[in-house]
């Protein structure tokens, strides 16, 4: 008896260690432990053994049915796992095929630069203008101390909607100063991007429409140094901490003390380069103490209140952030171009 | 304005500082320095030689074999092809590795078997032309005949090209720094270096010119002063080297002593000149008054030019012998056998000139300054200056008297000193003595708190235009960089701002590429989208003066805008483009000026395009604006689009705008063999639309229980309408209503249509029963029945 179990043992164990998979593991676990299976066959026979025989052989027979459920177990888990793999393998995808992509929309590039300085401003407690684009002389010109005479007024270089010359595209975004001061309560701070329209032809920098932002601050004390400052906090933002910015003195009819300011040329660090033309730094905007004339001529007492105003080309900026060879790729609208950005 | 550094240095010796340091601290002071150039480095390794013997080149017919004496131990040989040279000559040599103008590199080198150890240049070869060297000749060499030159001398300096030249772009305030005089100001202060000015000295003759001419302003308003000397003798000749170096180095072309006189005065005063043949100013007097109808002037230029009455002449006693500061007349031109000379030295109302010299289509030296408005107090200078030129020049007699007609005195400008209120604008702490060195090193007086303004400085006349001087000295960038202080601002977007740039980002989520148009278009374009004849919309804003009929109407529809990208796209053969743009139209007002809404506009084409893939991005659109209950109503009557597939957008009963297919003649117009899809949203109604913030409903606790219904109608019945009235026989408890399938064809009856909708029904106390669902499924279909005689397939 003991033998048979001791056979048995080894011959079912072996068989479920080889069972090929999961099916003919399970007809082995019949085979050997179901109702009529070999062992319990084997084990209805302990009746004919002697009695003192029976404790051995009925421990013996527990033992072989638990190496035999364990054997059974151990191999189940083994075929599953083997499974698995196989499908895993199966499922296995060529990670380096594309992706299925939903088309996405891209922003204009003059935009994206733009939408930049607004953010810039709105974080120093700026306000965002809109403004009408067909304006008055008086706004576009009178009111900024451009006077009857100047040549920026003449028919050759602006857009007259009217034969008295009272009406016109605005030629620049300043005409939004006036309006700000006209209908803001003090203090201002506020920014105003838009179309500006001037009688150039077109060619790789010039268009008869182009984009500008106009800045303005009006408050009590507001001085040159909080220009300076301010315009270079903008340009280390735009442009990363590391941007150096310099001012010199120009001339606007609107302001005073008038200035230009310039970034130092990324490329050369100063040195001079093809891509600052030798001199080193880039002219980047226009601004000045906004002029008393202009402040007096809008009812602001210049005893009291003082600003400063600045007006920045936006299609330059972009040509420069994005190496944009020609202005007229900025409003041809090929798509090739479009999704580059 | 181009500056000769020899010429500067005449009058602040400033020769040490290099030109990159001149450059950036002129620029840095306010005159901004475009370019720079040193001219010697043009002409390098070129010296001049005599040439001590010639002969014949044995191997050529015409070659001559020169040896010349450049200074060096034993003469150099050099074969030239020129005939105009003797032995004994001196004349320019280019070594070998000589550097010539426009960038030619001499090398020594073999000529038919003889050896030639560089080149003698010609005047051409030089960069140079008879104007410079008036003795010279343009074919052959350049004999020079230039006074203590000697071999081996550098060519370059000899022929005055050890110069640097600078070149400005001066603001139009400052005309005064149109000048060698201005721009030496302006450095003296810079620089801190003395600047030196000397008075012309002028001896004169026994005559005066009272006794030949007299002078009359008849418009005192354009011509505010006319100043005036004569000169008796002269003889025409071209003006000593120097000075037509300077001219040259100045951007002039020399022409002869007298012409270059008058050129070199307006270069170094800023005050422009003329000089009259007297002999031919009629009746001895010049009268300054504007042309009458009908007369005409031949300019130095050769053309002829008719006058109004709104350009001011310079007349004799019948005719005009010039344009008021803008050119001569070529009836009183200085000549060969010019004798007497009368110089003109005038101030002329700076528009004035501006608007004779645009309408004559001629910008000159003389109109280009005296537009920008001149100083009225150097015009005697100037004229001194030129006299003294003449007698340094030995060309001709100075008569005594200078005729000065100022018919109104001029006012002198004064400006209080405030130091405090400068700081104040300027954000810092300058002392009143360093305010007081910097305006004097500019040339203001300065009587106790009084600024008396130079006449020169017209641009000056306000406190803030002298913090600006102060400023410009001191340094801007040693003014500090502070922020902002004072009372906080709100700032931030606005709610419709915002709204703005959340519609952009939908639109590119959806992929639309966003576009910027021209606001302007041409009128031919509302006949390209088939715009009625009568159509308000044709009623444009017109630019009176545009660039062309492309740019001349302000738009007021988008619509052709975006037909004109598409286009552009599709002939570029990019395949499948979407594109959107947020832009303005314009609308005519009353008061002159418009009305400039924004739209939003979609547009695109493409294998992946079609009306309900357009509609859809509008849904999308308005879904994301939370804009509730959309109605899309078929509009057959929008001429620009396709009649069967278009259909307007409305929301709360108000019109958002249009979607749709192009009409395939507008896409016809355009030349586009594609179907076009555009949508048209006005900002304004999109964002009035918007709904409220959303409120939390509570998620379903039961079970919905679904239901697939197909009926058959009328064809022409929209989809809308059944899902209306399925929606309102449904009640609180159909929660979706969607359309899965619409079909047409065997079996259904022709002019009929089949629909199929899956519908979804659930209540918010209990688990709903089939019985229920059912009950309203009937009621559903009777509703249907009644309505639309729509049957259950």
């Amino acid at each position: 008896m003991k033998q048979m179990l001791q056979e048995l043992r080894e011959v079912s164990v072996s068989a479920i260690l080889n069972a090929p998979d999961s099916d003919a593991l399970e007809a082995l676990r019949i085979q050997y432990l179901g109702k009529k299976g070999e062992l319990t066959k084997l084990l209805k026979q302990m009746g004919r053994l002697a009695e003192e025989e029976r404790p051995a052989v009925g421990q013996l027979a527990n033992q072989v049915r638990a190496e035999v459920e364990d054997a059974i177990a151990s191999r189940r888990a083994a075929l599953s796992e083997r499974m698995l793999q196989a499908r895993l393998a199966a499922e296995t995808v060529d990670v380096t095929m594309p992706g299925t992509r939903a088309a996405i929309g891209h922003e204009h590039p003059m935009y994206v630069v733009l939408d930049e300085i607004k953010d810039i401003f709105i974080g120093m407690g700026f306000e965002i203008l809109d403004g009408p684009e067909v304006e008055q002389s008086d706004y576009n010109f009178t009111k900024l101390n451009t006077d009857e005479g100047h040549p920026a007024r003449e028919w050759s270089d602006t857009f007259y909607l009217t034969e008295d010359s009272s009406i016109l595209l605005r030629t620049q975004t300043s005409p939004m100063q006036v309006r700000a001061m006209e209908s803001k309560p003090l203090p201002i701070r506020m920014v105003a991007p838009g179309r500006v329209y001037r009688k150039d032809e077109v060619d790789a920098t010039h268009s008869p429409m182009f984009h500008q932002i106009e800045g303005m601050v009006i408050d009590k004390g507001v001085t040159m140094a909080d220009l300076k400052g301010t315009l270079d906090a903008v340009m280390k933002k735009l442009y990363g901490e590391d941007t150096v910015t310099r001012f010199r003195p120009h001339h606007f009819p609107f302001t005073e003390p008038s200035c230009e300011m310039d970034v130092q040329c990324h490329k050369c660090g100063g040195r001079g380069c093809p891509t600052c033309k030798g001199e080193g730094w880039i002219e980047i905007l226009g601004a000045g103490m906004v002029h008393p004339k202009v402040l007096e001529g809008c009812g602001i007492d210049t005893e009291v209140y003082s600003g400063w105003a600045f007006g920045m080309g936006l299609e330059r900026l972009a040509m420069r952030r994005f190496r944009i060879s020609d202005l007229r790729l900025i409003f041809e609208n090929d798509v090739r171009f479009l999704e580059q950005f | 304005m181009i500056l000769s550094r020899k010429w500067l240095n005449t009058f602040v010796d400033c020769a040490a500082v290099g030109d990159r340091e001149f450059a950036e601290a002129m620029t840095l002071s306010g005159s901004k320095v475009e370019t720079y150039e040193d001219l010697h480095d043009a002409i390098q390794n070129v010296v001049a030689g005599r040439i001590v013997k010639m002969t014949r080149h044995q191997n050529s017919d015409h070659m001559w074999v020169c040896q010349v004496d450049v200074g060096g131990d034993a003469p150099i040989q050099i074969v030239t092809g020129a005939q105009n040279q003797r032995e004994g000559d001196m004349v320019p040599v280019a070594l070998d590795g000589a550097l010539l103008p426009g960038g030619v590199e001499i090398h020594a080198s073999e000529l038919r078997g003889e050896r030639s150890d560089g080149m003698i240049c010609s005047l051409k070869e030089l960069g140079l032309t008879t104007h410079d060297y008036p003795y010279a000749i343009e074919e052959g060499l350049f004999i020079l005949q230039e006074p203590d030159v000697r071999p081996g001398d550098d060519m370059a300096v000899v022929i005055g090209r050890d110069d640097h030249v600078v070149e400005f772009e001066i603001t139009p305030n400052r005309p005064d720094c149109l000048s060698v005089i201005g721009l030496a100001r302006e450095a003296s202060a810079t620089l801190g270096l003395p600047l030196t000015l000397a008075q012309p000295v002028v001896k004169g003759c026994d005559d005066d010119i009272h006794n030949h001419v007299a002078i009359c302003i008849d418009e005192p308003e354009l011509c505010p002063r006319y100043t005036a000397r004569m000169v008796r003798n002269v003889k025409i000749e071209p003006s000593p080297a120097w000075m037509r170096e300077r001219l040259r180095n100045s951007g002039v072309r020399p022409i002869n002593n007298i012409v270059d006189i008058t050129n070199y005065v307006m270069l170094e005063y800023g005050q422009p000149m003329h000089a009259f043949d007297f002999s031919c100013i009629g009746g001895k007097q010049i009268v300054v008054r504007r042309a009458r109808a009908g007369e005409s002037v031949q300019t130095l230029d050769g053309n002829e030019r008719a006058l109004t009455p709104n350009m001011l002449c310079i007349c004799d006693g019948e005719k005009p012998v010039a344009v008021a500061g803008v050119m001569g007349g070529a009836n009183s031109e200085i000549v060969g056998d010019t004798a007497m000379v009368v110089f003109e030295s005038a101030n002329f109302n700076g528009p004035s000139v501006r608007r004779t010299a645009t309408a004559l289509g001629m910008r000159t030296e003389a109109s280009g300054r005296f537009e920008k408005g001149l100083d009225p107090q150097a015009t005697v200078a100037a004229v001194n200056r030129a006299c003294e030129l003449v007698e340094l020049l030995g060309c001709g007699e100075v008569m005594q008297g200078v005729i000065d007609v100022v018919p109104n005195p001029f006012p002198q400008t004064t400006v209080r000193l405030e130091p405090q209120k400068i700081n104040a604008l300027l954000g810092t702490d300058v002392s009143e003595d360093e305010m007081r060195r910097i305006l004097l090193s500019l040339g203001f007086g300065l009587e106790g708190s009084t600024i008396r303004v130079p006449s020169w400085r017209g641009d000056v006349e306000h406190y803030s235009d002298i913090a600006e001087e102060v400023a410009r000295f001191y340094g801007y960038n040693s003014i500090p960089n502070t922020l902002m202080r004072g009372e906080t601002t709100a700032g931030g977007y606005t709610d419709r701002q915002k709204a703005e740039r959340r519609i952009g980002a939908l639109a590119r989520t959806l992929g639309y590429n966003e576009i910027i148009t021209y606001s302007f278009i041409s009128p031919a374009y509302y006949d390209k989208i088939r715009l009625p004849e009568d159509s308000p919309l044709r009623d444009s804003l017109k630019i009176l003066n545009p660039l062309g009929e492309d740019t001349s109407i302000m738009r007021t529809t988008v619509l052709p805008s975006m037909l004109e990208i598409l286009t552009r796209n599709f002939n570029y053969r990019n395949k499948s483009v979407k594109l959107y743009e947020l832009g303005k139209v314009y609308f005519k007002r009353l008061d002159g000026m418009a009305d400039e809404p924004k739209v939003l506009c979609l547009g695109a084409y493409g294998e992946d395009m079609d009306f309900f893939r357009i509609k859809g991005a509008v849904e999308n659109l308005l879904q994301g604006l939370r804009i509730e209950d959309p109605a899309f109503e078929a509009d057959a009557s929008n001429p620009s689009y396709h009649p069967g597939r278009c259909a307007k957008v409305l929301a709360g009963g108000r019109e958002l705008g249009v979607v749709g297919q192009l009409h395939p003649l507008v896409a016809e117009n355009y030349g586009v063999d594609a179907e076009l899809y555009t949508a048209e949203l006005w900002l304004d109604a999109l964002l009035d639309a918007r709904g409220g913030t959303p409120v939390y409903e509570p998620l379903p606790r039961f079970p919905a229980v679904t239901r697939d219904i197909a009926v058959t109608c009328d064809a022409a019945i929209p989809v809308a309408k059944l899902q209306d009235c399925i929606r309102r026989a449904g009640g609180e408890t159909l929660r979706q209503c969607e359309l899965f399938d619409v079909y047409t064809g065997a079996p259904i009856p022709p002019g009929m249509k089949s629909a199929a909708f899956s519908l979804a029904m659930r209540a918010d106390d209990q688990t709903l029963t089939d019985e229920h669902a059912d009950e309203i499924v009937r009621a559903i279909l009777d509703a249907l029945r009644d309505t639309f005689n729509a049957t259950m397939r």
